[in-house]
């Protein structure tokens, strides 16, 4: 716990986001990139921080993140290979989405089992509430 | 006739506090992220050293023999503590300890290093971040051990202590002498 407050404290941040500049707003050729930008740091994990987005996080490591995916967008590189690029350092943590693997079978599937166990319950219970009352009659 | 079923939920229930509770024991260890670097060749880097700024050391002039290498910052109270393993690395490890100086000032880096001594054998310094990005680095302390032929073996997430010392110094003991029968 101590180990984690302590990666919280700030370092020293040269520039942030590709810009020499830390508080000059981010520019974008087009629209498009500034929705793919916003959208990639929303769902890329801060490493540090870890229950916060990229988009959130004041980590100095996570302004550095984001200055990689904002140059990476501006050096043509598709949200794929940007999510690639994170996962080959940071693996599958760093995706708040993560993909359909063996190891994440149980987190994708969990949810849909435990909802048809508990459909396949009510409808159970249902029919012999019915049959009670039928027999009740 | 169908009373049994009534325990199923309780039996669930137990079930769910048991798999929590077993969570709570592991909720620090779990903050530790594998790195998929492990097993891969040291990304590249050209990097400056912090004694000689204008001398450039390359992951090529690295290879060839095993190395640690310890991510450390003056602003990282961690690298305080951790700091009488790495002394104690540079007096006993086979392998050299390289240091990278992480997202520091320079002055800041020869004030500490002057304060509490330097271990290191060689400090490359990364200001801006982006070698420690490609190493997969989410915080500082953090230690890789690589092999001579340039790849990852091992990662130490955090700060050094007895037990990481002891794993790291059989680890490079290990690399070291397999360098030398080969």
């Amino acid at each position: 716990m101590l180990f984690a407050l302590i990666l919280l404290l700030p370092a020293p941040v040269p520039a942030q986001d590709g810009t020499d500049n830390p508080i000059a707003p981010l520019e974008f050729r087009s629209e498009t990139e500034r929705a793919r930008y916003h959208a990639l740091i929303g769902e890329l994990r801060c490493t540090v921080c870890q229950n916060q987005a990229l988009a959130s996080s004041d980590a100095p490591l996570a302004a550095d993140l984001r200055r990689t995916v904002y140059r990476q967008i501006h050096a043509g590189r598709t949200d794929t290979e940007i999510r690639q690029f994170m996962r080959d350092r940071y693996g599958d943590f760093v995706l708040y989405n993560p993909p359909l693997a063996g190891h994440t079978l149980l987190l994708w599937a969990g949810p849909p089992l435990l909802l048809i166990i508990g459909g396949i319950a009510a409808v159970f219970i249902v029919a012999r509430r019915r049959r009670m009352l039928a027999r009740a009659d | 006739m169908t009373r049994w079923i009534l325990v199923v939920p309780v039996l669930a229930f137990m079930a769910l506090v048991a798999v929590l509770l077993g969570g709570l024991e592991t909720a620090d260890e779990r903050q530790l992220i594998d790195s998929p670097l492990v097993g891969k060749p040291v990304p590249d880097f050209d990097l400056p050293t912090l004694h000689e700024p204008e001398r450039r050391v390359r992951d090529d002039d690295l290879a060839g023999a095993p190395y640690l290498l310890n991510v450390w910052g003056s602003w990282c109270p961690a690298c305080r503590i951790e700091h009488p393993w790495i002394v104690r690395l540079d007096e006993e490890a086979p392998v050299p300890l390289i240091g990278l100086n992480w997202k520091d000032e320079r002055t800041d880096a020869l004030r500490w290093l002057e304060a509490f001594g330097d271990g290191w054998d060689l400090h490359l310094v990364d200001y801006v971040g982006d070698t420690a990005i490609d190493l997969g680095v989410y915080g500082a302390p953090e230690t890789f051990l690589v092999d001579a032929e340039g790849i990852i073996v091992h990662k130490h997430i955090g700060p050094i202590d007895e037990r990481s010392f002891a794993d790291l110094m059989q680890r490079a003991a290990a690399l070291a002498d397999g360098g030398e029968e080969t």
